[in-house]
Order: structure tokens, then C-alpha cells, then sequence
């Protein structure tokens, strides 16, 4: 393709909106983030001498890991048959699968938590099935709040998991099939690498996603479930110290850039290896 | 990869009664051949004629209606296409491309975990043989069209499967590239003595690489023979028209006898001779059809030729011949393709010239044909 700079200026209004709505903030919370009556490091000094904000913080990775995984295992055999099926029916299983995004989170939290509670649907059924005999504990704790965050994330991986899908040839995985390949060996060979740009992607989105979240940890978690988050609206909200508040932001921003800067040196060097495999 | 050492010469594959339903709709009606082992056959057609969906049928994609395919004599229509063992050549290439070309061609015989050394033996071969030594380590997106259609054909070819099956594998190829890898597919088809089932819309490509050619048409087969038989004998208008060009003339049956030759009489008076497949009736419709290039000009030849004058109306020159296409009067216009020999006077619009040509050479075919 060609790139003469003619329409460089197409990006102009998308990049004011990112400077005046994104970047200029993002200078505010670095700056507020040293500056408390005069400029210090005493915010980041506290984050460091206080083992809770470490834990905290390495929960919210963990959580977020945790998610990622699960969104990626109930994401991918979707996303396969959204990529797969007749026209039409993809189109239809899009809708359904985007459906979610029309009503607010809040709701569809507290949906869930009708759902999980001790006397919700899901533990009724449960009980009468004979699979347990008193209800389990699925809200106001880790598994809570990994359903709830997976739920809604999961629209997020499937979509860009077909995305890239869709790009696959279905004569390639006939190919593999002429060449003697079964169904597995298809796909482990050809299929599964193909869809490496979607995995990294997908996983890539959620991930930075989850290491946000607030209300679903808020809402679906137990007292041993902050996430980083919360820890952050809590200094907003109830302290009214903006300085800290700034400070664990800037701190979980540089560790998320940390982390994709590893995963994306990770994934190119992959690709290295299929070239050279 | 000589014919010698371990090449299993090609097998049979014969159809019968093959039909195949997409709901409501016949892709293929009743197909019924026999392809002989070692040989070079192509199936015929315009899009939708069903040629791609019985090669599929054949390859194991597609599950057939009914009928029955049988590779060297055993029923293979109960197996998976991974279990039939035969090599496939699709349009898009479908070479892998996450993966090297030596990865590629050696994709089949890690499949069937053969030795790694035997492996590299049978990969370098392969690639000899498409004449792509040296390679090895490229990704496809590094390659060409035709390159990538090489690595394809390798690495249908290593495991040395009995039946090669190709779908309109140049169709993306450039004219003259086209032709050269004619050439090549043909001369490694005689080597290895496998036997190939290509899918062409293209007539020139299936006259020039084909032992025989199935010509289909909305599902059934028209006529299965031989590239010249189809071209000398077409069985029907259709095979006459897809198969090379043709004049068609309308005409009416005047006299037939029984072993099918038959005069015409076109609109306007004028007279054919020619033959029909089958006995014709007096009074009865039909087409009489004579190939361009089959008429000669201004040729006193013998006697018993068919013969009309007419007036010339355009000139198209295309180097080796020229068509020049001439009103006969009421019976329309011929196109004629004559030679651009030394000797021979060029024609211009409006010059009065007479035609002539065999009435071996004149088909014609009743409107059920």
C-alpha cells in the first residue's frame, strides 16, 4: 500500500480527542501522583513500605490471569464455531454474543448474583440434582468474581478470536485433511497456529481489561478479593487522598505496560520460531 | 522420485451412478466413468456444472446421494478424506503459511511419522522434482504464485499417493506461466505414472494435458472421449461450443440415411451435407455445426464439398490466422479462421468470397442433442 503523508490529517481529530481527554489527564495523575503540598515520593515510599498494596496488586494480576485463562478457554470453541458455521447463523450467534453490551453492567452483575447465591437457580439445581448437599458458596468470593468478570469479558475474546479465524482458509485445514492429517492433527498443526494472533490478542485485551475491573470484584468478591481497582476508588472516594490515589494508578499503569512490553517480545519471538521451526 | 524405485503406479478410479443432492438442488446427476490407472484425466466444464463437487466427492469432502466410488476396485465412499490417500492440488494453493516450504512438503510424511532422515531424502527429491532445491527455508508469503503452486503439488506428490486430484490448480497463473506448468504437470504426471483428475473450465488447458476429458454440464457428464475425439465428434451443440469455437447454423432435414448423415437445408436455400450421432427424420430441426478453421477461401478443391459465398463483414487479426466473419445471407454469419500463409491475399470488409468445407466436418445435432 501506498503512504504518501496527504492524509495524515484524517488522524487529526482523534488525536485531540486522545491528547485533551487522555494524555493531558494522564500527565495530571503523574504529576498529582509526586505532588503533595510540594513535590515527593512519599506516595510511592507508603505503596512500598505497606506489604498490603504489594498483595493487592499481585492479586489483581493473579485474578486477571485467571480470568484471561477461562475467558480464553470458553472463548476459543465459540469463536471456532462463530468462524465456521453458514453465514447467516454467524451473524446471528454475533448478536447474541454482543447482546450482553446492551444493558449496564450493574445489572447483569447483580443478575449473576441472583444466580450464584446461596438460594439462587444455580445452587437449587444443584441441591435437587443430588450433586451437593448444601448449597455452595459461589458469591462473595474468588470464584464469584472470576464467573462474573469472565462473563463479561468474554465477548471481547471470542470476537477477536474469530476475527482473526474468519482470516483462515478452510481449504488449508482440507489440505491437512488430504495430506493424511486427522481432525486433531489438523488442528494442532494448522488451525491452532493460524489463530496464535488471535489467542495473543484476545488474551492480550482481556487481560488488560481484567487489571481495571471494579465493579464485578466490588460487587461478586469477598473482603479477601480487592482487586487494585477498588483500592484506588477507596483513596478517591473515602480518603480524598488524590495524590495516592494517583500514585497506585501510575503504578499499575507501568506495570500493565511492563507486562505487555514482555508478552509482546514473547509472541514475536514465537513467530520467529514458526518461521524457523 | 524416478518411476522405479517405490512409486506405486496410479489406480483406477471408476464412478458409477454418482449423484449428489444439496437439498433441493442436483450438483451432480448420475455421473458415471472409469479412469484409467496412469492416466490424465480432466473433468470439463462452466462453473456450476458440477465438475469441482464430484472431484470433492472423489476427494472425500463432499458425501455422495448415492452412487458408488471405487479406487482400484474397493468401495472407498465409507472412509474420511485422510484415510483415502490421495494427493490434492486446490485453486488457492493452500500451502501452510505459518510454515517453511520443506515443512510444507514434509507435512504428509510426519503425518505418517516416517524416519526424519528418509523424511529429508523424500522432501529434497520432491522438491527436485518441481525444481524448488534450494527453497527450503523460504515461508510462502516469500514466493510467487507459481512457486507456491510447486510446493502444493510437492507435497501432494511425497507421499506418493495413487491418485493426484487437481481443482482448476493454474486458474491464477498468469498466460504464459499457465502454459509452462502445463507442461510440467504433464511431464511428471508420465514420470511418476500417477494418475491425475483435474478440474478445468479452461478447453485449451484440458485438449492440451488430457488423456481423456470428461466435458460436464449442469451435473451430468456430455461426452467422455478422448481431447481429440471431443473436438473432431462433439456429441452435442453444447461440447461443440465449449469445446474450441464453432458456427452454428439453423437448418432443417431434407434427406438422412441411417448411418446418421443427413442434408440440411439452412434458411435461404442453402444446402449442408453433414453427420448426425444418431438417424435423423425429414422435416426435423436442427444445428449444423463447422469449426472456423475447417473452411477454406477461394479453394477449387473437389466437388463434393460444401460450398457458399458470402460477403466479408469484419477482419480480425490475431498474428498467426485472421477470423474473418462472413454473411452467407439468410443462414447468418461464419466465422472462418484462415492461415496468414506467405502466399495467401488478405480479405477486406465487402470483398465477395467463396467458402468451402468437408462435409466430414459438419456436425449436426437435433435439438435434444
Amino acid at each position: 500500500m501506498k503512504t504518501d503523508g496527504r492524509h495524515v490529517w484524517l488522524l487529526l481529530p482523534a488525536l485531540l480527542i486522545l491528547g485533551a481527554f487522555f494524555v493531558y489527564p494522564l500527565f495530571g495523575i503523574l504529576l498529582r501522583s509526586v505532588y503533595k503540598n510540594g513535590y515527593t515520593l512519599e506516595s510511592y515510599r507508603q505503596v512500598v513500605r505497606t506489604a498490603v498494596y504489594l498483595t493487592v496488586l499481585g492479586k489483581t494480576f493473579e485474578m486477571a490471569a485467571l480470568v484471561t485463562v477461562s475467558a480464553l478457554l470458553l472463548g476459543y470453541p465459540l469463536a471456532y464455531v462463530l468462524a465456521t458455521v453458514r453465514p447467516r447463523l454467524a451473524r446471528l450467534l454475533v448478536v447474541i454474543v454482543v447482546l450482553p453490551f446492551l444493558t449496564s453492567i450493574i445489572v447483569r452483575t447483580y443478575a449473576w448474583m441472583v444466580l450464584l447465591g446461596s438460594n439462587g437457580v444455580v445452587n437449587q439445581y444443584l441441591v435437587a440434582l443430588g450433586l451437593t448437599t448444601a448449597p455452595l458458596k459461589l458469591l462473595y468470593n474468588r470464584a464469584g468474581v472470576v464467573v462474573g468478570m469472565t462473563y463479561v469479558l468474554l465477548p471481547f475474546m471470542v470476537l477477536t478470536l474469530a476475527s482473526v479465524m474468519r482470516g483462515i482458509d478452510p481449504a488449508l485445514v482440507r489440505a491437512a485433511h488430504s495430506l493424511g492429517a486427522s481432525r486433531w492433527e489438523a488442528f494442532r498443526r494448522v488451525f491452532l497456529p493460524l489463530s496464535a494472533p488471535g489467542i495473543a490478542g484476545g488474551t492480550l485485551l482481556v487481560f488488560i481489561l481484567s487489571l481495571g475491573f471494579f465493579i464485578t470484584p466490588a460487587l461478586m468478591g469477598g473482603p479477601s478479593d480487592i482487586m487494585i481497582a477498588m483500592l484506588i476508588e477507596r483513596e478517591v472516594e473515602f480518603t480524598l487522598n488524590w495524590s495516592f490515589a494517583s500514585t497506585l494508578a501510575v503504578i499499575l499503569l507501568a506495570v500493565t505496560l511492563v507486562g505487555f512490553a514482555v508478552y509482546y517480545r514473547v509472541m514475536r519471538l514465537e513467530r520467529l520460531f514458526e518461521g524457523l521451526g | 522420485m524416478a518411476a522405479p524405485e517405490g512409486v506405486r503406479a496410479g489406480a483406477e478410479v471408476r464412478l458409477q451412478g454418482l449423484t449428489k443432492l444439496f437439498g433441493p438442488v442436483v450438483a451432480v446427476r448420475d455421473v458415471s466413468m472409469t479412469v484409467p490407472a496412469g492416466s490424465f484425466f480432466t473433468l470439463l466444464g462452466p462453473s456450476g456444472s458440477g465438475k469441482t463437487t464430484t472431484l470433492m466427492m472423489i476427494a472425500g469432502f463432499v458425501h455422495p446421494t448415492h452412487g458408488v466410488i471405487a479406487i482400484d476396485g474397493s468401495d472407498v465412499a465409507a472412509l474420511p478424506p485422510q484415510k483415502r490417500d490421495l494427493g490434492m492440488v486446490f485453486q488457492s494453493y493452500a500451502v501452510f503459511p505459518h510454515l517453511t516450504v520443506a515443512k510444507n512438503v514434509a507435512f504428509p510424511l510426519e503425518i505418517r511419522h516416517v524416519p526424519a532422515a528418509e523424511r529429508r531424502h523424500r522432501v529434497g527429491e520432491a522438491l527436485e522434482l518441481v525444481r524448488l532445491r534450494g527453497y527450503e527455508q523460504r515461508l510462502p508469503r516469500q514466493l510467487s504464485g507459481g512457486e507456491q503452486q510447486r510446493v502444493a503439488l510437492a507435497r501432494a506428490l511425497v507421499f506418493r499417493p495413487r491418485v493426484l486430484l487437481m481443482d482448476e490448480p493454474l486458474g491464477a497463473l498468469d498466460k504464459k506461466l499457465r502454459a509452462h506448468m502445463q507442461l510440467e504437470l504433464k511431464a511428471i504426471q508420465r514420470q511418476l505414472h500417477v494418475t491425475v483428475i483435474y478440474v478445468t473450465h479452461d478447453q485449451d488447458e484440458a485438449l492440451t494435458m488430457s488423456d481423456r476429458v470428461a466435458v460436464m454440464r449442469d451435473g451430468r457428464t456430455e461426452q467422455i472421449g478422448a481431447p481429440a475425439e471431443l473436438y473432431e465428434s462433439p456429441v452435442s451443440r453444447f461440447v461443440a461450443d465449449f469445446v474450441g469455437d464453432s458456427n452454428f447454423v439453423d437448418a432443417v432435414v431434407v434427406s438422412a440415411s441411417a448411418d446418421g448423415r443427413a442434408v440440411v437445408r439452412a434458411e435461404g436455400g442453402l444446402e449442408l451435407r453433414g453427420t448426425a450421432r444418431a438417424p435423423l427424420q425429414p422435416g426435423q430441426r436442427v444445428v449444423a455445426a463447422v469449426r472456423p478453421e475447417k473452411i477454406v477461401a477461394h479453394e477449387p478443391l473437389g466437388a463434393d464439398l460444401n460450398r457458399c459465398k458470402g460477403v466479408v463483414q469484419q477482419v480480425v487479426y490475431a498474428g498467426d490466422a485472421t477470423r474473418y466473419s462472413v454473411a452467407v445471407g439468410a443462414a447468418g454469419t461464419l466465422i472462418v479462421k484462415l492461415q496468414n500463409r506467405l502466399a495467401s491475399r488478405p480479405l477486406a470488409p465487402g470483398d465477395l468470397v467463396a467458402l468451402a468445407w468437408d462435409p466430414g466436418d459438419t456436425r449436426v445435432f437435433s435439438h435434444e442433442d
